[in-house]
């Protein structure tokens, strides 16, 4: 087994970066991958200034699903639902 | 919002003992799974507040999801009024491998998907295949031959965080997901905007985790893309 250290990591370079962000955020890079990815955002203020922007858009969607919306057509469902259980077994609706 | 919880304290009270007594013979079940199970017997029991408690629990987010795959907001009210009549049908048949939230969608989603290709083929073949390699998700020409950037993108400081209230803003992401294939969007709404679980999407669409990544991917950065050119025109004014 080889010291990592004296080892050098392949060198990621923008173009790979922008396409590893998921993965890396999904906690679903091997580790050197990670290494390679950590040692790149270190190194990069671009693939900073990318990375944030991802994690912005992410927030960003997070707060779109807080605007609720009105259930239309309740009264529709609900007869459908008591069609359906007028074909219910008498035995199950104690 | 823990709708169903608030619900089901009240339905356990009034479910019959051998309903409880099924609950309390399996053994080892979390609490969510005890609330499903006592929920899906309300259900077959003809329960009207648990049905309604279902419906205001995912109804919106149905309607959301169809809407991915079919062409106007109307279809996609079809679609999931006849998932709905699919389920309480199909209750019978639940077997507890997934959730009862990921099986509803599971149906969801291949309702909307065949009403689709019916309708007026919105979906295209290729729409259908779970991912697709389509390049890159940031265009090539912000690299230069060493693929490093040839210009850093502009930060956005925290500006999603001051604006994304505004409706301006709202519309943009909105139009942006509505714009991707229906699985990237999705998997988008379903992981991002509903807060799901990998593996909970992953039995949704029936992709594997590493497809699913890729469908988030590339429904991220094209929505990053879209806000980074509103954000660029706005400093530019």
């Amino acid at each position: 087994m080889t010291n990592p250290i004296s080892e050098p990591y392949p060198e990621l370079t923008c173009r790979e970066f922008v396409e590893l962000v998921t993965e890396y955020l999904e906690g679903s890079l091997t580790p050197t991958a990670c290494t390679c990815f950590e040692a790149h955002f270190a190194d990069c203020e671009g693939c900073q200034i990318y990375l944030d922007q991802m994690q912005q858009t992410i927030k960003a969607l997070g707060k779109l699903s807080e605007e609720a919306v009105p259930v239309a057509g309740k009264a529709q469902l609900l007869a459908c639902f008591r069609d359906w259980k007028r074909t219910l077994p008498a035995v199950i609706s104690v | 919002m823990d709708f169903i919880g608030v619900q089901m304290s009240r339905l356990e009270l009034s479910a019959p003992a051998t309903n409880r007594r099924l609950i309390n013979d399996i053994p080892m079940l979390t609490l969510v799974q005890t609330q499903e199970l006592a929920l899906i017997a309300a259900l077959r029991r003809g329960d009207e507040a648990a049905f309604l408690s279902l419906i205001e629990q995912f109804h919106a987010m149905m309607i959301r999801v169809a809407r991915k795959y079919v062409p106007t907001y109307e279809v996609a009210e079809e679609v999931v009024q006849g998932t709905w009549l699919g389920v309480l049908h199909g209750l019978d048949r639940f077997e507890h491998r997934a959730s009862l939230k990921t099986w509803i969608f599971h149906i969801l989603t291949n309702r909307a998907k065949s009403r689709a290709q019916r309708e007026d083929r919105h979906v295209t073949f290729s729409d259908l295949l779970h991912f697709q390699i389509d390049g890159p998700t940031v265009d090539p020409d912000c690299f230069g031959p060493d693929e490093w950037w040839k210009f850093y993108p502009n930060s956005w400081d925290n500006r999603v965080e001051e604006h994304v209230l505004g409706q301006e803003l709202y519309a943009l992401i909105e139009q942006a997901v509505q714009t991707l294939p229906p699985d990237q969007a999705t998997v988008i709404t379903l992981r991002d905007m509903e807060g799901w679980t990998a593996a909970e999407v992953c039995a949704v669409l029936e992709v594997s985790e590493e497809n699913q990544r890729v469908l988030l991917h590339r429904a991220r950065a094209k929505v990053r893309t879209k806000l980074n050119h509103y954000f660029d025109r706005t400093n530019a004014k």
